[in-house]
């Protein structure tokens, strides 16, 4: 079990280190350039929120399987296929929680406006400068949520992790198939175990979230 | 002789079309008003390179706009006092201090203990920005400005946002800043107080173009004048900012 537990734990914190790396400078073009095609980007990355994850795992098993085109680019770095993987589980919950990571740092951008990148570059500050020293900073509340999010969204997932990771012990199980697997052979003391962790955790994120918001709206 | 700023700007920005030249000399303070809409702010926005328009800026020996140049505000020596403050909320006092201070070219003529002394602002050092009032917001954007090494101080009115016993306390200040500086200040103001207190020279801008009170180039000296005719003076200035313009 401890196992499941880690494989989890490993999953969802390389999925928000790498998510929150990658979704930085995708929040920060969203919310700094005014363009029609913003809008289709916006939705774009928008699409895991609304798709069922057995329809957004079944294209993600496909673009990571053996004869893909994806996996055609990859062959002279001697990688087949990423399916049943760890690495193809990172990049499947990379693309499902993709949203959660966006969304609350684009919007955290947005609330800062213009003034404090105009201040900064009047006060001798690079673009790149101020974007680290400034508009990082001052989103820090964005982005502890987006990583909130990103981290409980990784731990809860089902549909997507069940298509492509295949549950392999120690490399692609992790706790939400397990429960799965244990309640389907009858084991529902240890089903319990899991969900009641998984609903204790669930309960936790929640918490820190509200009260994060809380001290981010006091004076 | 050094050189102060000179400028030429001209463009559209919304519905006003911006079309001026300023010179200003290496030190003391113009004051620059106007009615609402007239371009100040614009203005202030173009010479830091915040809005782009065509034509020079130089200021000194330094280039920083012209035909093929234009450098980014980043680069540009400039102290730039906003009407909201614009003080960085995530840092302290001494952080906002600090920020310009530290990417500033050495060396420093304008040293941080004299300016945080000559604002009064060593009570507030460690505070953050956020426990602040309206006045001590804005001595410290003014000290904030300083400690960038500017060679051209902006302030956009930077007391438009304050009641008047704030006013009253942060004058002084502005006062003492005025007498110890020695770098052109252009400084948008709509108070015949403030004009009076502070300026050396006065200007009028309306619908995007600086005129003088009188409307011949060039703006008026305060050199040498009475305290009762700079009011007069600022009090003309203010009535011709919002008086419509009948020559050009």
């Amino acid at each position: 079990m401890l196992e499941v537990i880690w494989t989890t734990v490993r999953l969802a914190t390389v999925t928000t280190v790498l998510l929150i790396l990658v979704s930085t400078p995708v929040a920060w073009m969203l919310a700094r350039r005014r363009s029609w095609w913003k809008d289709v980007l916006g939705a774009v990355l928008s699409l895991p929120i609304v798709l069922p994850p057995t329809v957004l795992g079944f294209y993600l098993l496909l673009a990571l399987a053996p004869q893909s085109p994806l996996m055609a680019l990859l062959h002279p770095f001697g990688i087949r296929s990423l399916a049943f993987t760890f690495t193809g589980l990172v990049i499947g919950s990379m693309v499902y929680s993709l949203p959660f990571a966006i969304t609350p740092i684009r919007n955290a951008f947005e609330a800062m406006g213009e003034g404090p990148m105009e201040a900064a570059a009047t006060l001798r500050a690079s673009p790149l400068d101020a974007f680290c020293s400034v508009a990082i900073p001052q989103a820090r509340r964005g982005f502890a949520s987006a990583a909130i999010l990103v981290f409980a969204h990784t731990v809860g997932e089902f549909g997507v992790v069940l298509m492509i990771g295949g549950a392999i012990p120690g490399q692609t199980e992790v706790v939400s198939v397990r429960i799965y697997q244990l309640v389907e052979s009858l084991k529902f003391n240890e089903a319990h175990l899991l969900a009641a962790g998984l609903l204790a955790f669930a309960f936790c994120v929640l918490t820190v979230i509200a009260v994060l918001d809380r001290t981010g709206k006091a004076p | 002789m050094t050189r102060g700023l000179e400028a030429q700007l001209s463009g559209q920005v919304g519905t006003l079309t911006l079309d001026v030249s300023l010179t200003l000399p290496p030190s003391g303070v113009t004051a620059l008003t106007g009615p609402s809409g007239s371009g100040k702010s614009t203005l202030i926005r173009a010479l830091a390179g915040l809005t782009r328009l065509k034509g020079q800026v130089r200021i000194g020996d330094e280039t920083w706009q012209d035909e093929g140049v234009f450098e980014p505000t980043h680069r540009r020596a400039i102290g730039v006092v906003f009407q909201d403050a614009g003080l960085l909320s995530h840092l302290t006092v001494r952080g906002n201090l600090d920020f310009g201070l530290r990417r500033a070219p050495q060396p420093h003529t304008i040293r941080f203990d004299d300016v945080v002394d000559l604002m009064g602002l060593s009570g507030l050092i460690d505070r953050s920005t956020a426990r602040l009032s309206g006045g001590e917001r804005q001595r410290v954007a003014m000290a904030r400005a300083l400690l960038a090494q500017p060679r051209l101080l902006l302030m956009d009115e930077p007391l438009a946002s304050l009641d008047p016993e704030s006013k009253a306390l942060i004058l002084p200040y502005l006062q003492a800043l005025h007498q110890s500086l020695s770098l052109p200040v252009l400084y948008v103001a709509h108070d015949r107080e403030e004009i009076a207190t502070l300026a050396d020279r006065i200007a009028v801008m309306r619908a995007g173009r600086i005129t003088s009170m009188e409307d011949h180039a060039g703006v008026p000296s305060l050199e040498g004048r009475s305290r009762a005719e700079i009011e007069a003076l600022a009090q003309a200035a203010l009535d011709a900012g919002l008086r419509p313009r009948v020559r050009s």
